[in-house]
């Protein structure tokens, strides 16, 4: 009950705190870019979009750096077993993410805040592409701990039978990382640009400031398609990559119960959960799950049933297979609506192109609404990716059930959940609350130039 | 030479004199706003003389326990399973505290900002109390048993000496806090900081010398110890120059006092990292907590590289942001003594009138 109880918990956090962190990320890196442009041309309106889109970045941060505390002490809370088993090569990451990335992220981000013409423009212009690259960058090293769970590397069991780093350079090479790393990145510009342009289609639509607002359009949609277009060439490798490592993660995301080979994509089936191994595939795509899983037309894609015996011989009799029904339809509901949104890119590409952009209301209508489609792609793809990972906490190495803190009863985790919950839903509140608030309202006045007498050191009342 | 699990022992130690010289002034400054700013606006001026620096000194609290995940993983696993209750309200006050910075400012009207600066106020109480109890228990020990895991409950981490060394902490942070904005700001903020700085230090210097004297009955030592000379020096000046007309050092003293108490319990619990209270064969140790000599070679080589970078670019963002945060309208002949001769231009107004809705600058 306990471990059931710690793993809704964590997945509850680190789900939540995943709403916060790709805006965060996407964010940073275009208002560094309308800084930029401010920067070259000096135009005030991209000063304006530049303090515009930094106030949502700034409320974002708020919520998505507090709940970012949470998984950094959960290990320890709620998860003693693991923590005390896998430190000597898992802590590594964590501890470098706070050396090189959450100070240079944090730090920078005052100096931006509080920085605007207290800081040469130069200067000030580098804190925000600094802030922007220690959010990508503490992007690798969680993802590179992530990683080792789903593919552990560059380790040596010691006489505990406890792993001991041995390859540091491992970690940062480990196949899962690499793509899964780029995945994670370019999602995030995904989710940042679509904020973006869901904003800026809101504020074309009401004739606010259309012109501002139609640049930071263009620049969301000149980041979105590309973003889009890599960002399914990568899922879909990362995906080969785990049929690799992970086979079980990937049958079950097909629900593919017996061996195939070559093997069809079911767009939509029904049953396929554990009690029924022969789902009623309702549209077949004939050899698109043999490409996706192994990259060839014909390949060959274990099923569910052989790898079930395959682990009970090699790690003892158990159940090794994932809950299908969460693989199959998180698998699904990430890439429909990436192709979706894919489409939506193009769309707007082309009206960019013919120069019709403010005036299609169904676009702006549309692009207004998209807004809801990262959160969910971002939550289906953890979902799929953490969830295809059971039973294993580390893949092959510990299991979850034996990984929780034997000291932490179940009465406490309750405890601690209902206090997170609570806490995440007011926090989560407000933050949309603002949000939407000041993406409402308009582009802030242009402000007089600071007399030059003011000394250069003293902090504005920016808080 | 230094074994490894040794310098990781000192660098988590360095880690969190570090929090508490750095944060403990924003604690401080965050727990006393609404007593030494009256109006919506001296409160925004308080809170705005921590403004840029105090997510980057929270990052010292992370990197500390991350450091311990890495560096001694049966500590970490051992000492926040133990303490979960404690630390589930550490978080809460972490989060109230850390979104209410951003929050509070960005809506113009008092119910609003009453209760976001309730939660500044009760979560930078309840951090350095609840932090200090977690580092006193690690002295007089926890029931843990041969495999480390903690065997007691909510109750067991209220230990006397463990709560003892949480308030010294909140006291110490408070007049930190005190000091820190006799540096920063002016009157009236600065005539309340200092009302308030009189009684805290010499309630600190009660503090700390009561804890000096617990801790070496604690861990049963009787030679003189000139880390806890110094904590009692540092804070006796402190407690001295707080209500006089040496801002600066004043502040310094504080620091010191802070970085040589929360110093002294680490050199006192050294070798151990966590005392078992159970049986001594079950005390966590530096070397039987400590990760393999790989992974601390590693970790050593990032430290050494990253922490002088990140001290280097810190210090320059205090650099940057040195000059005071004011009242607006105080500078032109309000009745205020004069700044002081280092600090030219140090009256100037701060930008926005007060009351203004939301910010005007990016926030």
């Amino acid at each position: 009950m306990a471990n059931e109880l710690a793993r809704w918990q964590f997945a509850t956090t680190s789900i939540y705190h995943f709403l916060f962190v790709p805006v965060t990320i996407g964010l940073a890196f275009l208002v560094a870019i309308l800084q930029t442009a401010w920067y070259r041309n000096e135009n005030p309106e991209y000063r304006r979009l530049c303090k515009f889109f930094g106030t949502l970045l700034l409320i974002n941060v708020a919520v998505g750096v507090v709940t970012g505390l949470v998984q950094e002490f959960e290990f320890g809370m709620n998860w003693s077993l693991y923590a005390r088993y896998v430190g000597d090569v898992f802590g590594g990451p964590l501890a470098m993410e706070g050396l090189a990335a959450f100070f240079l992220e944090s730090t920078f981000l005052g100096l931006w805040l509080f920085g605007w013409d207290r800081l040469p423009r130069r200067i000030h212009l580098a804190t925000i592409w600094l802030v922007s690259f220690g959010t990508i960058l503490s992007a690798a090293f969680i993802m590179a701990a992530n990683s080792w769970m789903q593919h552990p590397v560059g380790y040596s069991l010691n006489s505990k039978g406890q792993p001991q780093l041995n390859d540091v350079g491992a970690l940062f090479t480990n196949p899962t990382f690499l793509w899964g790393y780029v995945h994670v990145i370019l999602a995030s510009l995904v989710t940042g640009s679509l904020v973006m342009l869901a904003v800026s289609a809101w504020q074309i639509r009401k004739q606010h400031a259309v012109e501002s607002f139609h640049h930071t359009a263009r620049l969301s949609l000149v980041v979105l398609l590309p973003s889009i277009v890599l960002a399914l060439f990568v899922g879909s490798e990362l995906g080969v990559i785990e049929a690799k490592y992970q086979p079980m993660k990937i049958a079950a995301a097909e629900a593919q119960w017996k061996t195939c080979k070559p093997c069809s994509f079911s767009l939509f089936q029904i049953g396929g959960g554990k009690n029924d191994h022969t789902p009623s595939q309702i549209i077949e795509i004939p050899h698109l799950l043999s490409l996706l899983a192994t990259n060839s037309w014909g390949g060959e894609v274990k099923g569910l049933e052989p790898l079930q015996k395959e682990y009970e011989k090699k790690y003892g009799p158990g159940e090794y297979v994932p809950n299908v029904f969460l693989q199959y339809w998180s698998m699904r509901i990430m890439a429909y609506i990436a192709s979706a949104v894919l489409l939506l890119a193009l769309w707007g590409a082309w009206l960019l192109h013919r120069g019709r952009l403010e005036r299609s209301k169904w676009f702006l209508r549309l692009g207004v609404w998209a807004v809801v489609t990262p959160f969910a792609m971002n939550t289906a793809g953890w979902m799929l990716t953490e969830n295809g990972r059971q039973p294993w906490i580390v893949q092959g190495l510990m299991k979850t059930v034996k990984a929780n803190s034997p000291s932490v009863s179940s009465g406490e985790v309750w405890a601690s959940l209902i206090v997170f919950v609570l806490i995440f839903t007011a926090l989560g509140a407000a933050d949309v609350y603002l949000m939407l608030r000041y993406a409402r309202r308009g582009l802030p006045e242009e402000e007089p130039q600071p007399a030059r007498t003011l000394p250069t050191t003293t902090p504005a009342l920016t808080y | 030479m230094l074994a490894l699990h040794t310098l990781w022992f000192i660098l988590l130690a360095i880690l969190w004199v570090g929090f508490f010289v750095l944060e403990g002034f924003d604690l401080g400054v965050g727990a006393l706003h609404t007593f030494v700013g009256r109006t919506d606006t001296e409160q925004r001026v308080a809170i705005n003389t921590i403004g840029p620096w105090w997510d980057g000194n929270e990052v010292w609290l992370i990197v500390a326990g991350a450091g311990t995940f890495a560096a001694f993983p049966a500590w970490y696993a051992s000492w926040f399973s133990a303490l979960y209750l404690a630390l589930l309200l550490v978080l809460a006050a972490l989060m109230g505290r850390g979104v209410a910075f951003e929050f509070r400012g960005k809506r113009d009207d008092p119910r609003w900002r009453r209760g976001w600066s309730l939660c500044m106020t009760i979560g930078s109480l309840l951090i350095p109390l609840l932090l200090g109890v977690g580092l006193g228990d690690l002295l007089t020990g926890l029931p843990m048993n041969a495999e480390h895991e903690f065997t007691g409950n909510f109750f067991d981490l209220l230990r006397p000496y463990g709560l003892y060394t949480g308030v010294t902490l909140l006291v110490l942070c408070l007049l930190h806090g005190c000091t820190f904005l006799r540096l920063r700001t002016g009157p009236p903020i600065t005539e309340r900081a200092r009302a308030l700085a009189g009684p805290l230090g010499w309630l600190a210097v009660a503090l700390v010398i009561g804890f000096v004297i617990w801790t070496r009955a604690e861990v049963g030592k009787t030679v003189p110890d000139p880390v806890q000379a110094l904590a009692i020096l540092a804070i006796v000046f402190a407690a001295v120059l707080a209500p006089r007309e040496h801002p600066g050092w004043a502040f310094t003293c504080s620091a010191v006092a802070i970085a040589a108490t929360v110093g002294s319990l680490f050199i006192h619990l050294y070798p151990d990292v966590m005392v078992s209270s159970t049986s001594a064969a079950n005390d966590l140790t530096v070397n039987n907590a400590a990760s393999g000599h790989y992974a601390l070679a590693v970790m050593t080589v990032v430290t050494i590289v990253f922490l002088p970078i990140v001290l280097l670019y810190q210090g320059w963002s205090f650099y940057v942001f040195r000059g005071r945060v004011l009242v607006p309208g105080q500078a032109d002949g309000a009745p205020s003594p004069a700044p002081p001769a280092d600090r030219p231009g140090g009256q100037a107004p701060a930008q926005d009138p007060p009351g203004a809705a939301p910010p005007a600058a990016p926030a």
